[in-house]
């Protein structure tokens, strides 16, 4: 990464390595699944119509619909264990006799979701393999298909963003809209965003703040600003992590491998903005509520025990669109753009508007600048 | 292959001394083996819910596991203190605690251990953290220094023990060639493990209350001065219940290293609480909710003023020769020393620094039942492994365990 103060004018994206995509030897999915062509099988249409009149499936968190296993306190230790052993557990369910041909796929899928690496280092061929199996043993658990894409940073592209205090007037739809689209945890009620209500003619008193309000909006006599993860082009969180689960994509978005994360919660402390949060228990959203258009990086199903933040929402920015908070704020106070692009909004927001960023002291660089009419 | 004979033969002498004991030992384990599985249990709750079990938060999210996990840290590097005088200085008084003391720093050193991985979301997945196999950001990640110092030091402090132990089992005397080198060594990892943690914490710019130059060496000394104040109240124990002997000239002399580090540690007090409130600015508030409260949320009053007093008034007892000499207050100074630093070096380290939050939100962190448990539960075993370590070495040094060539 270049060290550039001045982010946009300097361009990060030029000595950008070109990644070959290797041959690799992990997209055996379709090793054990001859079963691909039958629609549904018995028992996987047993599988949907249990599900559908008890919704228990609909609970599972992404750690249960890779391992499928129901913890009681015995096989959690278990489980533990032949993990540690390195995957002891699946070996025996894989090599188990009596299951059919849906138990195998489903055990083949979760041995090579288990002991797959780190996205960060996959390369392409390995990146679609893993995101085919987390498709099909999605398949296999509920019955119903998602479309999850693994599609890599373009060329050329420094995501930012910029947000309007004058205009900004509290409404909360960004939040809402991001909790749908992102399938955050509806139980602990996770939210990205965050609005701080302000006092009028206090300036920026962040900690006279209210994040939590349940009130008519616009309140008289306050303001709004809204936080979340910056996308810091010198992320401090991703210096800390241990085993690189963090990254900094060369679009700028500071992302996160749900799957590779040991859940130490040490990018978490690191974050001066508040940027990050943890799934402390397993997270929930019902069935009928998840979006299924996902990215690998982004709103795909998240399991227990693993951090996550604001992507940018990365399945859609990467395909042009904007942000859900972006499309569902009424007030226009929310923009956001290719740093790049010199005919973007973003970048005439920066020329022309007396932006600012919150915390410049520490060095951090967020993408993410405010502006006010 | 008689080095391997000699091997088996002591692991099953020790399994053999470990297991037998006067009825005390035996309520003693039992107890210990009882804490460990309620510990136990409540670690299966945490894993079947997750850890929101805990009173941990996204606003305070260490709580705790990492509180005591960073003690513990000093506690294991402590054992230096003793290993130098001893190996280095060849203080000969030294030769019977120090063997104690590296049993206490593999013990501590595993509680370490046990509460990083208690503390862990996806205890499943932490082979991701090993070398080779996972992804070891090295050297970015102040974690993964981390595990390379603490399990370098678990090694030496295994290793050179054991080799001494090894030879007086065939009642050869330890060459001081072989080992000595291992002890030099671990006498400056010990600092490393301390303040490569301390740098997990102080490297952090999003918290203030860390981010000061002076948390390594407080750790430091704070480290040396409960670490060693914990090896005397054990060899307390250890001289009344067995017939290891210790005179108090050792004693006395691990006194006197407790009393320098805390001395210096109280000074270092002082310019931290006159840096806060001197000209407190904004980064100032974490330590004002320590000391103060902030806005009515003060649940971490009693604790810091629990160990304030206690923390000055060993300090200014051990500072009297007098009164240090006296065993009895000895242990007494050393006992509510070891409670203070507790104290200031876990829940007042690790909680204010995530409050206020970084947008100065106050949300306040209790711990729950079950964190407790898991928390009682690895001190038991701490508690556990050293008793183990310590019986087999007490029986090798007395010569009540011996190769015995059949
Ligand atoms: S805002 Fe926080 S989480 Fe987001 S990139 Fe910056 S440091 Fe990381
Ligand atoms: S919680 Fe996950 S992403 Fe954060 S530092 Fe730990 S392993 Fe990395």
């Amino acid at each position: 990464m270049s060290k550039s103060k001045k982010w946009y004018s300097l361009d990060l994206g030029f000595n950008r390595k070109k990644e070959s995509s290797g041959s690799c030897g992990c997209g055996k999915t379709s090793g054990g699944c001859q079963s691909h062509e039958k629609e549904m099988s018995d028992e996987a249409y047993l599988e949907a119509a249990v599900t559908a009149s008890i919704g228990e499936e609909v609970k599972k968190d992404g750690f249960e619909q890779v391992f499928d296993v129901k913890m009681d306190r015995r096989t959690a230790f278990k489980k533990l264990t032949a993990s540690l052993l390195i995957g002891a557990g699946a070996v025996s369910t894989s090599c188990s006799v009596v299951s059919g041909d849906d138990t195998k796929e489903k055990a083949q899928i979760d041995w090579e979701e288990q002991f797959k690496g780190n996205y960060k280092l996959m390369t392409d061929n390995e990146k679609s393999a893993t995101v085919e199996r987390l498709m099909r043993s999605y398949e296999l658990r509920t019955g119903k298909n998602i479309s999850m894409t693994s599609e890599n940073a373009k060329e050329d592209v420094l995501f930012g963003y910029a947000f309007n205090i004058s205009k900004c007037q509290g409404y909360m739809d960004c939040v809402n809209a991001c909790i749908e689209e992102n399938n955050q945890d509806r139980n602990s009620e996770m939210q990205y965003i965050r609005i701080h209500e302000m006092k009028d003619g206090k300036g920026l008193k962040f900690d006279e703040s209210d994040d939590n309000y349940y009130h008519e909006v616009p309140a008289e006599g306050h303001f709004y600003m809204g936080t979340q993860c910056f996308h810091c082009d010198n992320p401090p969180c991703v210096e800390v992590c241990p085993v690189q689960a963090t990254w900094r994509e060369d679009d700028g978005l500071v992302v996160i491998d749900y799957d590779w994360c040991v859940g130490c919660r040490y990018c978490m402390a690191a974050c001066p903005y508040d940027g990050r949060r943890f799934n402390w228990s397993k997270p929930e959203v019902p069935e009928k509520e998840i979006n299924k258009n996902q990215h690998y990086l982004g709103n795909r199903m998240r399991k227990k025990g693993v951090m996550e933040k604001c992507t940018f929402c990365v399945q859609r920015s990467r395909k042009g669109q904007n942000p859900a908070c972006v499309e569902a704020c009424p007030t226009g106070a929310r923009i956001f753009g290719n740093l790049l692009d010199p005919n973007s909004t973003i970048r005439w927001v920066l020329e022309n508007k007396k932006v600012f960023r919150l915390k410049e002291d520490l060095g951090t660089e967020p993408k993410f600048w405010y502006f006010m009419d | 292959m008689r080095r391997l004979q000699v091997l088996k033969s002591l692991v099953f002498d020790s399994l053999d001394t470990i297991t037998k004991g006067s009825r005390r030992y035996n309520l003693w384990m039992g107890f210990l083996t009882f804490v460990m599985l309620v510990g136990m249990y409540c670690y299966s709750i945490q894993l079947e819910h997750g850890l929101s079990v805990t009173g941990m938060s996204d606003r305070v999210s260490w709580g705790l596991y990492i509180s005591n996990f960073t003690f513990l840290v000093g506690v294991a590097a402590a054992a230096v203190m003793l290993v130098m005088p001893t190996y280095v200085l060849h203080d000969i008084d030294f030769k019977q605690a120090v063997l104690i003391g590296e049993g206490l720093a593999v013990a501590a050193l595993i509680m370490c251990l046990a509460f990083v991985v208690a503390d862990m979301g996806g205890p499943s997945v932490l082979w991701h953290m090993i070398p080779g196999i996972g992804v070891f950001n090295f050297p970015n990640s102040m974690l993964t220094w981390d595990v390379i110092v603490l399990n370098g030091y678990l090694f030496l402090n295994i290793s050179i023990p054991f080799y001494i132990l090894f030879r007086h089992y065939q009642g050869k005397e330890s060459k001081s060639k072989v080992y000595v080198p291992g002890a030099i060594l671990s006498v400056f990892w010990a600092v490393a493990i301390h303040l490569v943690t301390a740098f997990l914490y102080q490297g952090l710019q999003a918290r203030p209350f860390w981010n000061n130059a002076l948390l390594g060496p407080r750790f430091l000394a704070s480290a040396f001065a409960a670490g060693p104040a914990l090896i005397i109240l054990v060899l307390a124990i250890i001289r009344r219940f067995t017939e290891f002997k210790i005179e108090d000239k050792t004693i006395k002399k691990i006194a006197m290293v407790v009393t320098v580090a805390a001395q210096i540690n109280l000074i270092m007090l002082v310019s931290e609480l006159f840096k806060e409130f001197y000209a407190p600015t904004h980064h100032s508030e974490s330590a004002y909710y320590l000391f103060f409260g902030l806005h009515g949320k003060n649940a971490l009053l009693p604790w810091i003023w629990t160990a304030i007093p206690l923390n000055v008034l060993a300090t200014v007892m051990l500072t009297f020769h007098k009164l240090r000499n006296n065993l009895n207050v000895l242990y007494f100074c050393c006992f509510i020393l070891f409670i203070a630093i507790w104290i200031e070096k876990g829940f007042g380290l690790i909680v204010p620094g995530f409050i206020p939050g970084p947008y100065g939100k106050i949300e306040e962190y209790m711990p729950t039942g079950v964190e407790i448990g898991v928390t009682l539960g690895i001190w038991a075993l701490g508690a556990f492994v050293f008793t183990i370590l310590a019986k087999t070495a007490i029986g090798i040094e007395l010569g009540h365990l011996r190769y015995k060539k059949k």
